[in-house]
C-alpha cells in the first residue's frame, strides 16, 4: 500500500513528511549543562526546535540563572545538537543516547 | 657568494655597513617603509634578502612595518626595520607591543632635522629622548648610538645580540650624516664575530606557562611548535593571560624593567678620551663626537685639561660612569643636534656644572662652537 | 549534568579561563565556537594554525584557544599576522578582530594585505559599533542608526565589507551571522583552504550597547530581526549588499566570491627562488 506524504502547514510554510518517515527510529540525545557557564542569553531555549530547555530558577555564581530540561521533557531531546552549536558560553553539548 | 659580506676592506656608507652587519647577525626578515635617509638600507634589504633565502616586505607604513616585524620574530626569525623620526614616532606604538611580549627586533632610527618632517636630508639628534621615552608606559630600552661606518656595522651585531639577550627591541640611534658618511669599513671572517642565536621553548601542549617572572633570561616559544602559548599586548601574566590586576602588573612591570636594570654594567658601552686629569669633559655621541674629539684634540695642544666621554649605549644611562666622573671634573659640556635632551640626564646624574650646547638641526656641528665653549669654560 | 564532563570542543579552548569576558547575548562566542569547529573540519593539525587579534571584544577569541595566540594592538593584526606568515609560511594564519579594529584603525593594513592578495584569513566580526569602550559609532555603523556618539542618528554612510574586500582584490569574500553558525563553519573552512586573501564578514550583536540604542531588548531579538531580515545570495551584485536593515532593506548574506588569484606567498616563494639561483 502507497501512503500519501502528508503535507503539514506551518507559518505560511510548506513542510512535506516523507513517505518513508515511520521507519526512521527518531534520535535521542542527552543533554549536558555546564550550570556555571550559562549567563541565560536564551539562545539554546529560543533555538531548540522540540523546546526542550528553559531558564531555570536556581542562581548560579556569577547571578544568572542557567538553563535547564523541562520537567516532562526530558525524553523529547532528539540529538540535533542546535543548542550547543549556538552557545556562545560553551555551556551545553548534547550526546547522542543509543537505543 | 656567500651568504655573508666577505672579509676584507671596504670604502662604503653606513647605511650599507648597517644593512651587511645586520644580515651577518642573523637577520632574515625586513619590513619596512621608505624613508629619507633610511631608504638605502631597505633597498639593500630588498636586494639580499631574497637571494639568501630571507623576506623582504615594503609595508604600507611605519606602523604596519614594526608590527610585521614583531610578528615575524615571535614566528622565529631574527628581524628589523629602518626609519627616521617621522617613521620612528609612528613605530612608538609596537615598540610597546615588543617590549610587553618581550619580542627581539631592531629599531635603526637615522635621525634628521625635525619636528614633524622638519628636513628631511639633514642631521639632527631630536629623537634621543623619544629613544628612551617614546613609547607610553614604563620602558627600560636599550639605545645604541654608532659614530662611524664601522660602527654602523659592528653595533647593528652587538644591538642584535642584546635584542636576543634581553628578549626586546633595541634601538640603534643613527643619525642622517652617519648613514650617508663613506668611509673604511673592516669586515672580519664570520666565524670571528659573536652571534647570539635564539633560544627557544621546546613543545609543551599548553603545559608550561609563556613567561617566568622570576628569571630575566627565559626564552621565547615560536609559532608553529606545539607550544600553544597566548602572547598579548595587555598585563599579563605568567601564563600569558591578561589581567586586571595591579600585583600581576608589578610582577610583570619590574621584570621587564629589572632584566635591563639588573644587568646594566654588561650591556652599557662608552669610549673614553683624554679623560686623565680632565677638568673638562665634553659629553657626545653620534656625528657630534667626532666634532667633540677634534675640539678636545686641539683644547690638549692649547694646554687645556679637557677630555671627551662617548655613551655608545644611551640607553641605558652610563650612570656609574658618569657618576665617577663628576667626582673628578669641574664641567660638563653636552654638545647636541638639538635644543638640550642629554644634557638633562647628564645634569640629573652628574650634579656638577653642565653646559649644553645647542647645534641647530640641519647642519653638521662645527668643531669650533665646542672648542669656543672648552676655551670659555676655562676661563 | 556535572561539571566533571568535557565539553566535545575541549581540547580547541582554554577551560580554565571559562566563563569569558563577554556579555550575555554576545554572539562572539558562537564565532569562537565556529572557528575551532572550521579547525576541527580543516584537516591542518591544530598546531599549525595561528589565530592574531587586534583590540576589542572581537578580539578577547585568541585569549580562549588554544593554539599559539596573538592578541597585538589596535589595528595592527593584520601587518602582525602578515609577519608571522612570511616568517613561517607553513603556518595557517587567521586574523579575527572587530570591525572597529579592522576597518577604522586598522583599514589601511586590511586594504594593502587585500591588494597584496596577502594568505591571510581575515574574519570580522561586525557589530556595527565600538563595544568595548561603550558603543561608539565606527565606519561599519548604518545610516541614521543610534549610537552613544550619534544620539542624533549616524549621518555617515557605511562600509560595503564584502564590496570593498572584492573591489581590493580579495580571493574569497563571504558574510554570515553568528545566527547561521553551520553556514559560518562551511564559510570558514573553505576560506581556509584558499590560497591568497580571504575575507568573512560575521554579523554579531552587541547587547549592552547597539542592540540598546537602537531599541532591541537583548542580543537575542537584534540577532533574530537581521535572521528574520536576511536573504541568502551567493551571486548577489557586491555594490548593492550594503548594511541598511532600519529602511527595509534586506541582509544579503553567502559565500560571495572565491576565485583564483596568484598569492603573494606563492609569488614570494618564486621570486626568493629565482634571486637565489640567480646569486650562486
Amino acid at each position: 500500500m502507497i501512503k500519501e506524504s502528508k503535507i503539514n502547514h506551518d507559518q505560511g510554510n510548506i513542510w512535506r513528511t516523507p513517505v518513508n518517515y515511520e521507519r526512521f527510529p527518531k534520535p535521542k540525545g542527552k543533554i549536558h549543562i555546564f550550570p556555571e557557564r550559562c549567563k541565560e542569553c536564551n539562545y539554546c531555549t529560543n533555538y531548540c526546535p522540540n523546546e526542550v530547555l528553559e531558564r531555570s530558577t536556581s542562581v548560579n555564581v556569577y547571578g544568572y540563572h542557567p538553563v535547564r530540561v523541562k520537567k516532562g521533557k526530558e525524553d523529547s531531546c532528539v540529538a540535533c545538537g542546535m543548542c550547543q552549536t549556538i552557545c556562545p558560553d560553551f555551556a551545553i553539548f548534547v550526546t547522542e543516547v543509543r537505543q | 657568494m656567500t651568504d655573508v659580506l666577505p672579509p676584507g676592506r671596504y670604502f662604503t656608507d653606513g647605511n650599507f655597513a648597517s644593512t651587511e652587519g645586520a644580515i651577518l647577525a642573523g637577520c632574515r626578515f625586513f619590513a619596512g617603509y621608505p624613508i629619507t635617509p633610511s631608504s638605502e638600507i631597505l633597498e639593500r634589504m630588498s636586494k639580499r634578502l631574497p637571494e639568501i633565502g630571507g623576506h623582504f616586505i615594503e609595508m604600507e607604513d611605519e606602523i604596519g612595518s614594526m608590527a610585521a616585524i614583531v610578528g615575524a620574530s615571535n614566528a622565529g626569525m631574527k628581524s628589523m626595520t629602518a626609519t627616521s623620526g617621522p617613521g620612528f614616532s609612528l613605530m612608538q606604538e609596537n615598540i610597546g607591543l615588543g617590549m610587553i611580549t618581550e619580542t627581539p627586533t631592531i629599531v635603526l632610527d637615522e635621525m634628521r632635522a625635525g619636528p614633524s618632517t622638519g628636513i628631511p636630508t639633514r642631521v639632527g639628534q631630536g629623537d634621543v629622548m623619544q629613544t628612551r621615552w617614546g613609547s607610553h608606559g614604563d620602558l627600560a630600552p636599550i639605545t645604541y648610538s654608532p659614530n662611524s661606518v664601522q660602527e654602523s656595522f659592528d653595533l647593528t651585531i652587538t644591538a642584535f645580540n642584546a635584542a636576543e639577550t634581553y628578549r626586546q627591541p633595541v634601538i640603534i640611534a643613527s643619525d642622517q650624516v652617519i648613514g650617508h658618511l663613506s668611509e673604511t669599513l673592516e669586515v672580519k671572517s664570520e666565524d670571528e664575530y659573536e652571534i647570539v642565536q635564539r633560544q627557544t621553548r621546546k613543545v609543551r601542549n599548553g603545559s608550561e606557562d609563556v613567561y617566568n617572572y622570576s628569571d630575566d633570561f627565559v626564552p621565547m616559544f615560536v609559532s608553529g611548535t606545539g607550544f600553544r602559548g597566548n602572547v598579548d599586548s595587555l598585563t599579563h601574566d605568567e601564563k600569558g593571560y591578561p589581567s586586571n590586576e595591579a600585583y600581576v602588573e608589578k610582577k610583570m612591570l619590574e621584570h621587564l624593567l629589572n632584566k635591563v636594570r639588573k644587568n646594566e654594567d654588561k650591556i652599557v658601552k662608552y669610549e673614553e678620551f683624554y679623560l686623565d686629569e680632565s677638568d673638562i669633559v665634553v659629553v657626545a655621541y653620534g656625528i657630534t663626537s667626532r666634532a667633540a674629539k677634534y675640539a678636545v684634540k686641539i683644547a690638549r695642544k692649547e694646554g687645556i685639561k679637557a677630555g671627551m666621554f662617548r655613551p655608545i649605549t644611551l640607553w641605558p644611562f652610563p650612570e656609574k660612569r658618569i657618576t665617577q666622573l663628576s667626582q673628578r671634573t669641574k664641567t660638563f659640556i653636552v654638545p647636541e643636534i638639538n635644543y638640550g635632551q642629554y644634557s638633562h640626564s647628564v645634569r640629573e646624574v652628574g650634579q656638577i656644572e653642565t653646559k649644553e650646547i645647542h647645534f641647530t638641526p640641519g647642519a653638521v656641528p662645527d668643531y669650533k662652537v665646542i672648542l669656543d665653549q672648552i676655551r670659555r669654560s676655562v676661563s | 549534568m556535572t561539571s566533571l564532563e568535557f565539553h566535545p570542543k575541549h581540547q580547541y579552548v582554554r577551560e580554565e579561563r571559562f566563563p569569558h569576558v563577554w556579555c550575555p547575548g554576545c554572539g562572539l562566542g558562537i564565532l569562537l565556537q565556529s572557528y575551532i569547529g572550521a579547525v576541527e573540519k580543516s584537516g591542518i593539525p591544530q598546531d599549525n594554525h595561528v589565530l592574531v587579534s587586534g583590540i576589542g571584544c572581537t578580539a578577547r577569541i585568541p585569549g580562549y584557544v588554544n593554539m599559539d595566540t596573538y592578541h597585538t594592538t589596535h589595528g595592527r593584526a593584520i601587518p602582525f599576522a602578515t609577519g608571522i606568515k612570511l616568517a613561517n609560511p607553513d603556518l595557517k594564519v587567521t586574523v579575527i578582530s572587530g570591525d572597529g579594529d579592522l576597518f577604522n584603525i586598522g583599514g589601511n593594513h586590511f586594504i594593502h594585505a587585500a591588494r597584496r592578495n596577502m594568505d591571510l584569513l581575515v574574519i570580522c566580526s561586525n557589530n556595527f559599533n565600538y563595544g568595548m569602550t561603550g558603543g561608539q559609532h565606527g565606519a561599519t555603523t548604518p545610516p541614521t542608526s543610534k549610537s552613544a556618539s550619534t544620539p542624533y542618528g549616524n549621518i555617515e554612510p557605511a562600509f560595503n565589507l564584502p564590496h570593498l574586500a572584492y573591489a581590493l582584490g580579495a580571493s574569497y569574500v563571504a558574510r554570515w551571522t553568528v545566527m547561521h553558525p553551520r553556514q559560518l563553519v562551511k564559510s570558514i573552512k573553505t576560506a581556509m583552504e584558499v590560497k591568497g586573501f580571504a575575507f568573512i564578514e560575521v554579523l554579531s550583536p552587541c547587547p549592552p550597547n547597539f542592540a540598546k540604542f537602537n531599541g532591541f531588548a537583548d542580543g537575542f531579538e537584534e540577532m533574530e530581526f537581521y535572521r528574520s531580515n536576511s536573504i541568502v545570495r551567493n551571486e548577489a551584485k557586491l555594490d548593492d549588499i550594503s548594511i541598511d536593515p532600519f529602511h527595509g532593506k534586506p541582509v544579503v548574506l553567502g559565500d560571495f566570491v572565491n576565485r583564483k588569484r596568484a598569492s603573494y606567498v606563492t609569488l614570494e616563494r618564486e621570486l626568493i627562488k629565482k634571486s637565489m639561483e640567480g646569486s650562486r
